[in-house]
């Protein structure tokens, strides 16, 4: 260890390993693992999605599991909440169509109106 | 990739209670539902709630589960992890609300506290420096070494930094008489016997952030001109000291120990010295002694380790938890430090909540904070609705503060008016079932033992104390008891010549203070209000409920109940050794023990 420079290149790098350790404050996304969604491909949504905030360096998102959200027929569904905005429930949700959901909605800001199923609370 | 992270609690405690098989089952069954490369686990240092370990926490959703064991751990994955559904019967329950506590942002045992000294205590992995780094760990070294001595001992003065072991002795005047002190070569020490029964504050810190101690004794070589640093870690911490020995190997791999820190032309190492369980070692002189050898004896001050030390030489000794707080405080400045706590005593202080209260465990908080906030609000109460009689806090060198000063705020100097310190943080919650003569004899009796015997007034006055006490437990008290504790308690308070002595007659003199009532039941009546002394027990039979069961006939030991079948019972006084095992033992309620 030489220098300061040296010592944040390290904080920047062990920060993004503890990353899903930090406070999240731009938005959660959930995303429904019942045993429907599990056996409608949920599990390649929940990886697409982390893999696609990672690419896009996007930090400040949570994501996180439930149970089943009780829209059994249109499983893989992941809700969107990003801070200030209503939430988004998705359905029928692929893998491609989470990656889309994470670039258009998450990155851009704008919903994904045609994968929607649901606004706001159930 | 990483989809969650299980952080479980590696502290002592949990330990203890099986963290162990814990973490091998939660290994077994991710790799059973063939997950185990989506979830990391990490093994963090004390989270704190000792009494709800072993404690695992699922991110990044911060469910906090509590009271986890082989046999339920298995739910968190295939529950938690598998299908996304927490799991109820792992979720904490307070007593005070009406739903399940999903994050530990639910539970007021930690809404309430302030984590400076505990910040990565139970969020980072100990082992790992590069997690100590990514907190922002080393980067007061850093800051440091740009600036001159006379700055950092500037910044330590001006945060009015006060140490943690119990003497409150202003850090930065300490500092800059080492730095000033002339002699050569000198010393950095730090402080971790934590000899006080129920206090494992220094213990966590030590065990689940070595590396905050590392940087900031760093910090106090290059301040006050030091090469050499030790570490006085008591024996009774095997996990504190392979933990701290493993960081520093880290530390010098990395540079932060060793020659050139950091490019500055700075060379510092640290060493680690193994008390040898005596609790005078925690003295400072003691404990100087110690390291060089020689019998833990403490020697009159002035001159003060900082003029004369190590070998005579100018040694720095702080406490583990002062230490904690310096790297910080060169972060994030002088004025930071202030921001919370009380005018004369800034920042704050960690207190080991321990005793009949319902949340046990670490709790760091504001000084200042109330008593009734750290029993109630924190504490959670007393445990089985049972009244509040009073908190011991300081350990064997400190008193009681009872229910009329609830609302009194802790810190250094405000615990002084009532006779007791707030010491190095112990606190213990005693209720309605507590003897308070009882507890002071405790205390007492720990005194005595750890006395190391060099002056008269500790070595003799602290026994013939502890002589009167245990005659007055044992229903052989007379009158002039009291006068005489208080006449000796005060001249031993006086006349003692370290710390240890001066502080021991604390306990019952407080007690005697704001308790004299029931001394004098143990004294005048030969009885004790809480039944606890044994010896002024009375074990007696209540002919109202006696069915004649010969239960406790047949369970005494020293055959001192006589009754037939169906006949009423009787206990011979004489013979009865109030073991208590008839009161045990009676499915009727018809042993009366009073």
């Amino acid at each position: 260890m030489k220098s300061l420079e040296e010592l944040k290149r390290i904080k920047e790098q062990t920060l993004k390993a503890m990353d899903l350790r930090q406070a999240k404050e731009r938005g959660k996304v959930v995303v429904a693992m019942g045993t429907c969604g599990i056996a409608a491909g949920a599990k390649d949504a929940l990886m697409a999605v982390i893999e696609e905030l990672e690419k896009a360096d996007i930090h400040d998102v949570q994501v996180v599991q439930s149970g089943c959200m009780g829209l059994c027929d249109r499983e893989p569904t992941v809700e969107v909440s990003m801070k200030d905005q209503p939430s988004v429930i998705y359905g029928d949700v692929n893998d491609a169509n989470a990656r889309r959901i994470v670039r258009e909605h998450i990155q851009g800001g704008q919903v994904v109106a045609e994968l929607v199923i649901k606004r706001g609370n159930i | 990739m990483i989809r969650n992270q299980l952080l479980i609690c590696a502290g002592g405690a949990c330990i203890t209670s099986g963290e162990k098989s814990v973490k091998d089952v939660l290994v077994e069954e991710l790799a059973k539902n063939g997950i185990q490369d989506e979830i990391q686990i990490i093994e963090t240092g004390c989270m704190g709630a000792c009494d709800l370990g072993p404690i695992v926490v699922v991110y990044p959703e911060g469910t906090f589960y509590q009271k986890v064991n082989v046999r339920n751990a298995g739910l968190i994955v295939s529950e938690h992890l598998v299908k996304g559904r927490t799991v109820p019967e792992l979720l904490y329950h307070g007593p005070a609300s009406e739903k399940k506590a999903q994050t530990s942002e639910e539970i007021p045992f930690y809404t309430r506290q302030v984590k400076r000294v505990l910040r990565n205590c139970g969020v980072i992995d100990p082992l790992s420096i590069e997690e100590f780094i990514a907190r922002d760990g080393y980067f007061g070294l850093g800051k440091a070494l740009e600036m001159s001595q006379d700055e950092i001992i500037k910044i330590v003065q001006d945060s009015g930094l006060r140490g943690r072991g119990g003497a409150g002795f202003p850090t930065g005047i300490k500092w800059k008489a080492a730095q000033e002190a002339t002699g050569s070569p000198k010393y950095v020490v730090c402080n971790g016997d934590e000899g006080d029964p129920g206090a494992f504050m220094d213990r966590s810190v030590l065990e689940g952030d070595p590396h905050s101690i590392i940087e900031s004794m760093v910090i106090a070589g290059y301040a006050i001109g030091a090469a050499t640093g030790y570490m006085y870690v008591r024996a009774e911490y095997p996990l504190a000291m392979e933990r701290f020995d493993y960081a520093l190997k880290k530390a010098r791999e990395y540079g932060f120990l060793g020659q050139n820190i950091l490019g500055s032309g700075f060379d510092f190492d640290i060493e680690i010295r193994i008390g040898a369980g005596a609790f005078v070692c925690g003295e400072e002189t003691a404990l100087l002694r110690s390291i060089e050898g020689k019998r833990g004896m403490p020697s009159l001050k002035p001159p003060f380790p900082a003029q004369a030390g190590l070998w005579g030489k100018p040694t720095l000794i702080n406490n583990v938890e002062t230490y904690a707080n310096i790297a910080p405080i060169l972060i994030n400045g002088a004025d930071w430090f202030r921001s919370v706590g009380t005018i004369k005593s800034p920042g704050t202080k960690v207190f080991a909540l321990a005793g009949k209260v319902q949340n046990t465990g670490l709790v760091e908080v504001p000084m200042g904070t109330t008593l009734r906030e750290l029993v109630f609000d924190i504490g959670g109460g007393i445990l089985g609705g049972k009244k509040f009689k009073g908190a011991q806090t300081g350990g064997p060198s400190g008193g009681i503060i009872t229910a009329d000063y609830l609302d009194m705020p802790i810190d250094f100097d405000s615990v002084k008016e009532i006779g007791t310190i707030m010491g190095s943080g112990g606190l213990i919650v005693l209720d309605e079932d507590n003897c308070m003569v009882d507890v002071a004899k405790f205390y007492l009796e720990f005194v005595v033992d750890e006395s190391c015997g060099k002056c008269t007034p500790c070595r003799e006055g602290t026994r013939q104390m502890y002589r009167i006490m245990d005659r007055i437990c044992d229903g052989k008290g007379h009158a002039g008891d009291i006068e005489k504790l208080k006449s000796l308690g005060k001249v031993i308070q006086l006349t003692s010549l370290c710390g240890l002595g001066q502080t021991a007659p604390n306990p019952v003199l407080s007690t005697i203070r704001f308790f004299e009532d029931e001394y004098r039941a143990h004294i005048e009546d030969k009885k004790c209000p809480t039944h606890v002394c044994k010896h002024l027990l009375t074990y007696s039979i209540n002919p109202d409920k006696c069915v004649g069961c010969t239960a406790c006939v047949r369970q005494c030991p020293v055959q001192a109940i006589t009754g037939e079948v169906k006949k009423i019972h009787v206990i011979d006084q004489d013979k009865c050794i109030k073991c208590g095992s008839c009161y045990e033992v009676c499915r009727f309620g018809a042993i009366l023990k009073e």
